[in-house]
């Protein structure tokens, strides 16, 4: 039998490469570097990562190669299992953005004074001496920067995945570092490691329904790469029982990670127990990641098959919609109401999905429905990371405090933090300025036109409703009395430059996104379409 | 040659599986059940490999089973840490996030 040498494009992989050999440093700075040094050394580290990887992404997206008719740029690598196009390059990006946010509200030390939002020692029970010694020796887990890089290679690979085996790695690289982090939170400690535990069960057996999925697909189409599978659909060879199953099932895989329902249980559980700075990486990289490969397992692998998926992404958009907003009006937690909040996206994301796929089919300047989700999946990031880093600053004596009735009357105590989280809110909730507006017009539009009417009904009216718990949020930040409640009030405190930082970009990418959209608007548009 | 009955049991193996996530109390049954479904979708990619005659679905199996022993190493660290908490490893136990 004859072995052939693969070829390897590294030239086109080198951002992803670089991500993993930084995590893969990280681990053996942990080895050898002495305890009072891995901190700065972990933090340089895969600060300096993310943007040699970013300042790679725009150096590789610059010289895709035109293939063709023009409207898809990129090539297919490593033997048809990576595909580098402009999607790809687009999904890294903003990964990449995103994931620099969260290296610097994981590196926040001034809120605990002095140390970082992660366990001091995830092995010291709750409650124990071994604890408070590792407390008062102010010991922290320098491990959660190597464990954030696999997680961000895993994200980066989701969706430039060209076949089910590489997606299945992917979706696995990403998924197990998270778990692991959800349960490392310094503070309310049970919680967290309840939503490591509840994260991880239910990521286990939904990745249990993927491979069996996986499995199925390929014994109807016999490859795993997804234009031979898009031929099998094309051809209608094979049994059509084990498509629509094997469809079925690595749907649930997929949906599970973006949090639609009916499998969307976990989010709110999770969002709410992880440490906030996780939770404000994971909300917005898992979620642009599993679209990433959400759109091009549908429109590349299953494109010819349409018939069979689509019913099912109606149902599943209208449900998630539904569930997440009608759910998040009962909230009286913050990250819970933000978690449900992220639901109802899921489906408003979903809806996009649905539009018309062929820029040929669509009059000019419309977008098509790859390009809406880029766009709303960009707008998502920047309000939910700026979310997320508000909630780590309004504390109590007991660390986060999250219920509502902490929050009433901050809007008087610290009018800034809690204007710039009322404008947070106001861009989800998509009112007109803000970039939540022209991602919800972009992606309601292209599901306009591709007939979906029923599904953008549904979004409108949820969207609506959304809008009551958003504004509820701000009427109690701003028109009630904090006094009045008799308990003890959350204050803000204030950060450092990271954490600053983070809200500021967030801030004003929310703001120019909603003022001048045209830009990345046309960046999402030259991304073009998967290559094929 | 007859993928048939292959298919069969691998379908059996992961409704045992499925049905033993959803049923049982314990964390580490749970974990087994789940480790169970994915050795039901490895029979199935070698028999469909079989039966397609390339070796696509073979190399799968051995992917699925380094993953799966890369979700034993983080899982049972994530089920001795909340074992050791809380003295029980009984996943209705975790109820303080909930509604």
């Amino acid at each position: 039998m004859n072995f052939v040498k693969p070829t390897i494009e590294y030239s086109q992989l080198w951002p992803l490469l670089v991500i993993f050999a930084v995590a893969c440093i990280g681990v053996l700075v942990e080895a050898f570097v002495p305890r009072a040094l891995r901190f700065r050394v972990q933090t340089v580290l895969a600060a300096a990562g993310l943007l040699v990887a970013l300042a790679g992404t725009i150096w590789v997206a610059t010289d895709l190669d035109v293939l063709g008719d023009g409207v898809a740029r990129g090539s297919v690598d490593v033997e048809g299992t990576i595909v580098i196009d402009g999607p790809t390059v687009f999904f890294w990006g903003i990964l990449l953005v995103f994931a620099l946010g969260g290296v610097l509200l994981f590196a926040e030390r001034q809120l605990e004074g002095g140390v970082s939002a992660f366990a001091g020692q995830a092995a010291a029970l709750p409650g124990t001496e071994a604890e408070r010694e590792a407390s008062t020796r102010g010991l922290e887990h320098t491990e959660v920067y190597p464990l954030l890089m696999f997680a961000v290679g895993g994200m980066l690979l989701f969706p430039a995945a060209n076949d089910l085996l590489t997606l299945f790695v992917a979706l696995e690289v990403l998924s197990l570092p998270l778990y692991l982090l959800c349960g490392l939170a310094r503070r309310r400690r049970l919680l967290s490691q309840e939503a490591a535990l509840k994260y991880f069960m239910l990521g286990a057996f939904s990745s249990g329904f993927f491979i069996y999925g996986v499995a199925l697909t390929y014994g109807f189409a016999g490859s795993m790469g997804f234009s031979e599978i898009n031929e099998a659909v094309r051809n209608d060879v094979g049994n059509q029982t084990l498509l629509l199953l094997g469809l079925g099932m690595v749907s649930v895989g997929l949906l599970f990670k973006v949090g639609a329902a009916p499998f969307h249980s976990w989010t709110p559980d999770v969002y709410q127990g992880a440490p906030t700075p996780v939770t404000a990486f994971m909300a917005a990289g898992t979620k642009i990641a599993a679209f990433g490969a959400i759109l091009r397992l549908y429109y590349v692998a299953f494109g010819s098959d349409r018939w069979s998926w689509q019913p099912m992404l109606w149902v599943i958009a209208i449900l998630t919609m539904v569930v997440g907003a009608v759910l998040a009006v009962v909230q009286t937690d913050m990250k819970r109401m933000l978690a449900y909040s992220s639901v109802a996206h899921t489906g408003f994301l979903l809806t996009g999905v649905l539009g018309v796929q062929q820029a040929s089919e669509l009059s000019d300047g419309q977008v098509t429905s790859l390009q809406a989700v880029l766009f709303y999946l960009t707008t998502y990031g920047f309000a939910m990371i700026g979310a997320f880093a508000v909630v780590t600053l309004v504390r109590d004596s007991g660390g986060e405090a999250t219920t509502f009735a902490r929050w009433q009357g901050l809007g008087r105590r610290s009018p800034l933090i809690a204007g710039l989280f009322a404008f947070f809110l106001l861009s989800m909730a998509g009112i007109p300025l803000t970039a939540g507006f022209v991602g919800k017009w972009a992606v309601f539009t292209v599901a306009l036109s591709a007939g979906a009417w029923p599904v953008v009904i549904a979004a409108i009216l949820c969207s609506i409703i959304a809008v009551f718990f958003y504004v509820r949020v701000i009427v109690l930040m701003f028109f009630l009395d904090g006094d009045s409640s008799g308990g003890e009030v959350a204050t803000v405190t204030k950060p450092s430059v990271l954490t600053s930082a983070t809200i500021l970009v967030g801030v004003a990418a929310t703001l120019v996104l909603g003022i001048v959209p045209g830009p990345v608007l046309d960046l999402a548009a030259n991304a073009g379409q998967f290559v094929r | 040659m007859n993928i048939t009955a292959y298919i069969v049991l691998s379908g059996i193996l992961f409704t045992i599986g499925c049905v033993g996530v959803l049923t049982r109390r314990n964390a580490i049954v749970v974990f087994m059940c789940v480790e169970l479904m994915l050795n039901a979708s490895n029979l199935a990619l070698v028999a469909f490999s079989r039966q397609h005659g390339n070796l696509d679905g073979q190399v799968a199996a051995f992917f699925v089973m380094v993953v799966a022993a890369a979700e034993v190493v983080v899982g049972l660290a994530i089920i001795m840490t909340i074992f050791r908490t809380r003295r029980s490893a009984s996943v209705d136990d975790a109820s303080l996030l909930k509604y």
